[in-house]
């Protein structure tokens, strides 16, 4: 059967989307321009259908610290913020990844730094790629660019995040989390039982049985030597996930002059500035990283010698840039345009900064 | 085909449920379609604003700068989106509070009453559909028919017995609207 | 070894949960003395296949080392909140946390005041020994008033420390709470009763009564630079004064 198609928000689809997943808890906050994830689950009353647990936390600290507890019992549990939110969650995270612990965070990224602006953002990607909290660790990241996929990256970020025992954050800004778009929800799935978990996550932390020994949940471990050790495991996770997760979308990069390359929001803005061009004659494809990290990097290498030119944009001061540059190894020139501080740029704003890369 | 539509006013004067009921009727009638609120505390007494695009194609950017139409209901909004209205494109406005109509010529200006018409006809809940109503007639984005069908399934059961006040305020909105 | 004692001899024996790990605390500390009662309370109330529990930052740190149960290593000062998720999951289970006063007074004392108002039923274990053992004998939120310490070395003033901060009685008008308790373990008697009282918190958990929490007033033989006797002498003579013994609130 055909499943119906809705008319909802971002934040919606993500709040929907979590119940539909077999989510076992949500633990948030509330924070502008993401606060119908928890209004749309306490609405939903989660527990009274699949016994999915909803707490609004006294704060970000806590509600990261609930998910880590939740995560240590084997659950699938999750949590969103943005901005402002995300930095108080980043010890959590650290500790979540130093613990190998699987977790779903959300970022709907509004403009900083500090109390910073609430309008759309994508200012936070440097800290969700490239570390945020302490430590070396990685974090899964998922940039969804419709209000469907905002949807559907609940259930790959959950999955990839079990698959590899490392948290996975949705990044996402107030434009995605705050439109509406149609978007078909994914099919109810049961919530695992204790025994399921028992047996697919035995490190789950759910009561000592007689013929285990007992389940620890930490990131410690003082002698160096070990550590170390531990460290080395989790870099060669890491390179696994680089190897076998990358996502990318590719719209007319076949015959391209010119690319853009572009995530979230500032996808679908580049999009128009794509017809805008080829309607003018010059040749725009649009590459779209679904995964922030692992980034794209082999599959944009190739460009280097296809197109003449890259402008990425961002809603930022020039952040993932770094990373397309490193990508085609600065071959081709690679520019930035950006708007900062909750300035959407416009298609025909954008338009003129690929004529500018063409002369 | 693609409408490129913006709403502006104050808040509280229903400018993104306007938006909104405009966006299930494009549903309705299987098109795609994406609306983009102005959101925050400017949504509390300050201006409000809503990008809805109708389309028959997937849509790629949610946000614009430049509309076939756009409905104006009060002055900053005007002073705002006047210069945003695609040349030949459209702009409906409500007189009310307005000290400075629009002034291009490059494009097609409709005055609607509604502010005043709600006040006097009793229907100041349902000003928002009469304003709706001038753009059904205008520019017919989507059918009256959808519109209902969008109201009907984004509308509490218990409120359904509102759906006859709400096509009459769009019917009027429909009789009241002129071209400057 | 076992060989050594008749069991029908036996007297008292070490508990079954507590496991042979050689223990980091040092002599005359009071937390071997409370993770020995923690085991017990668990083993007699048949929960050991039920119980998780939470250690913090601080000098149980490694309580998951000596007591053979499922724990969870909570960020300093977060286990109220990493209890709260455990035991609303998994409403079933025995869930407690063990804190020092710095994890739950200072940096914890947010999730502390937030999970008892919640009446989250979980039991938080509290070890007040007035000063930061782990990280080389600081000031803690509970260090009292004149009593020197690495970073008081003149002694705890008003003007630049503030007061001893009693949270036990700061939780007793909240609302979730249904048991406060202070109790030392010094003390053979003590010890008893402590674990009477310990017991009860465990039982409030699992009848889902709300939030229980068990002070110990603690020694700290190494940061206060005493003999162990010492130890216990002063904490009778300064520290009972200001946090007395007793239960603070029943409901």
């Amino acid at each position: 059967m055909a499943e119906e198609v809705k008319l909802l928000k971002g934040n919606e689809a993500i709040a929907l989307a979590a119940i539909r997943y077999g989510t076992d808890g949500y633990f948030g906050y509330p924070i502008t321009p993401q606060s119908e994830i928890m209004e749309t689950l306490m609405d939903e009353k989660p527990w009274e259908t699949t016994g999915m647990v909803v707490l609004q936390a006294e704060s970000e600290v806590a509600a990261i610290n609930m998910v880590y507890g939740g995560a240590a019992c084997g659950k699938r549990v999750m949590t969103s913020s943005s901005s402002p939110g995300i930095s108080l969650k980043q010890e959590g995270i650290s500790y979540m990844a130093g613990a190998e612990l699987p977790g779903l965070i959300v970022n709907v990224m509004r403009g900083g730094p500090g109390l910073g602006t609430i309008q759309p953002s994508q200012a936070d990607y440097f800290q969700t790629v490239k570390g945020g909290g302490h430590g070396d660790y990685r974090l899964i990241t998922l940039a969804p660019a419709s209000v469907q996929e905002m949807a559907d990256h609940v259930a790959l970020g959950f999955d990839l995040s079990f698959k590899y025992c490392n948290p996975a954050m949705i990044l996402a800004d107030g434009v995605i989390g705050q439109m509406m778009e149609k978007v078909v929800l994914p099919e109810q799935r049961p919530r695992k039982s204790e025994a399921e978990i028992r047996r697919e996550q035995p490190w789950a932390t759910l009561g000592k049985t007689r013929d285990r020994k007992p389940n620890i949940i930490t990131s410690l471990e003082l002698d160096s030597s070990v550590m170390e050790k531990n460290n080395l495991r989790f870099q060669a996770k890491y390179k696994a996930i680089e190897e076998n997760e990358v996502l990318y979308e590719e719209i007319q990069c076949e015959d391209a002059d010119y690319l853009i390359v572009a995530f979230g929001s500032a996808a679908r803005i580049s999009q128009k500035v794509m017809e805008l061009a080829r309607k003018e004659g010059i040749k725009v494809g649009l590459f779209r990283p679904i995964t922030l990290w692992p980034f794209p990097t082999r599959r944009l290498n190739d460009y280097k010698d296809k197109v003449k030119g890259i402008l990425t944009v961002e809603l930022n001061a020039g952040q993932m840039v770094e990373d397309v540059r490193l990508a085609v190894e600065c071959k081709i020139p690679v520019e930035h345009y950006g708007r900062l501080g909750g300035i959407v740029p416009t298609p025909q704003e954008v338009l003129e900064q690929i004529k500018k890369l063409k002369n | 085909m693609q409408h490129e539509i913006i709403i502006a006013g104050f808040g509280g004067q229903g400018v993104l449920s306007m938006g909104k009921i405009l966006t299930y009727a494009g549903l309705m009638e299987n098109k795609e379609v994406t609306w983009f609120p102005s959101y925050g505390p400017e949504q509390r007494g300050g201006t409000a604003n809503v990008t809805v695009i109708l389309s028959d194609e997937r849509i790629s950017s949610p946000v614009l700068n430049e509309y076939d139409a756009a409905i104006i209901l009060n002055q900053p909004s005007l002073e705002k989106f006047e210069p945003s209205v695609k040349p030949g494109g459209i702009l409906i406005y409500d007189g009310y509070g307005i000290t400075h109509p629009p002034t291009r010529r490059d494009i097609r200006v409709y005055e609607i009453e509604a502010m005043n018409t709600a006040t006097n006809e009793n229907m100041s809940k349902t000003f928002n559909m009469i304003v709706l109503g001038g753009l059904l007639k205008v520019l017919n984005p989507v059918k009256l028919d959808s519109v209902m069908a969008g109201l009907k399934k984004t509308l509490p059961e218990r409120h359904h017995h509102l759906l006859p006040v709400n096509e009459k305020a769009i019917l009027r909105g429909m009789e009241i609207i002129k071209e400057k | 070894m076992e060989n050594i004692v008749d069991p029908a001899n036996l007297v008292y024996d070490k508990p079954r949960l507590m496991n042979d790990n050689p223990m980091h605390y040092c002599p005359g500390c009071s937390h071997g003395v409370v993770h020995k009662l923690v085991a017990e309370v668990i083993d007699e109330m048949g929960l050991e296949e039920k119980t998780i529990g939470v250690a913090p930052v601080g000098c149980a740190v490694f309580a998951y080392n000596y007591i053979d149960i499922d724990w969870i290593e909570a960020a300093h000062g977060r286990a109220p909140a990493v209890a709260t998720a455990a035991k609303r999951l998994n409403p079933d289970k025995m869930v407690f946390t063990y804190q020092g006063d710095g994890d739950l007074a200072a940096i914890g004392t947010a999730e502390t005041i937030h999970a008892c108002n919640r009446g989250e039923n979980i039991v938080i274990i509290f070890i007040n020994n007035a000063i930061y053992g782990m990280t080389g004998g600081q000031m803690a939120p509970t260090t009292l008033m004149e009593m020197a310490t690495a970073t008081c070395p003149y002694g705890r003033n008003a003007s630049l420390n503030g007061y001893p901060l009693k949270i036990s009685e700061l939780l007793v008008p909240v609302e979730g709470t249904c048991l406060i308790a202070r109790e030392t373990v010094h003390t053979a008697a003590a010890v008893k009763k402590a674990k009477k009282m310990l017991r009860k918190a465990f039982e409030n958990a699992m009848a889902g009564k709300g939030t229980s929490v068990v002070e110990f007033v603690s020694t700290c033989a190494s940061g206060w630079k005493m003999t162990p006797d010492q130890a216990n002498q002063w904490m009778v003579a300064n520290m009972l004064p200001v946090y007395p013994l007793g239960i603070l609130k029943e409901k």
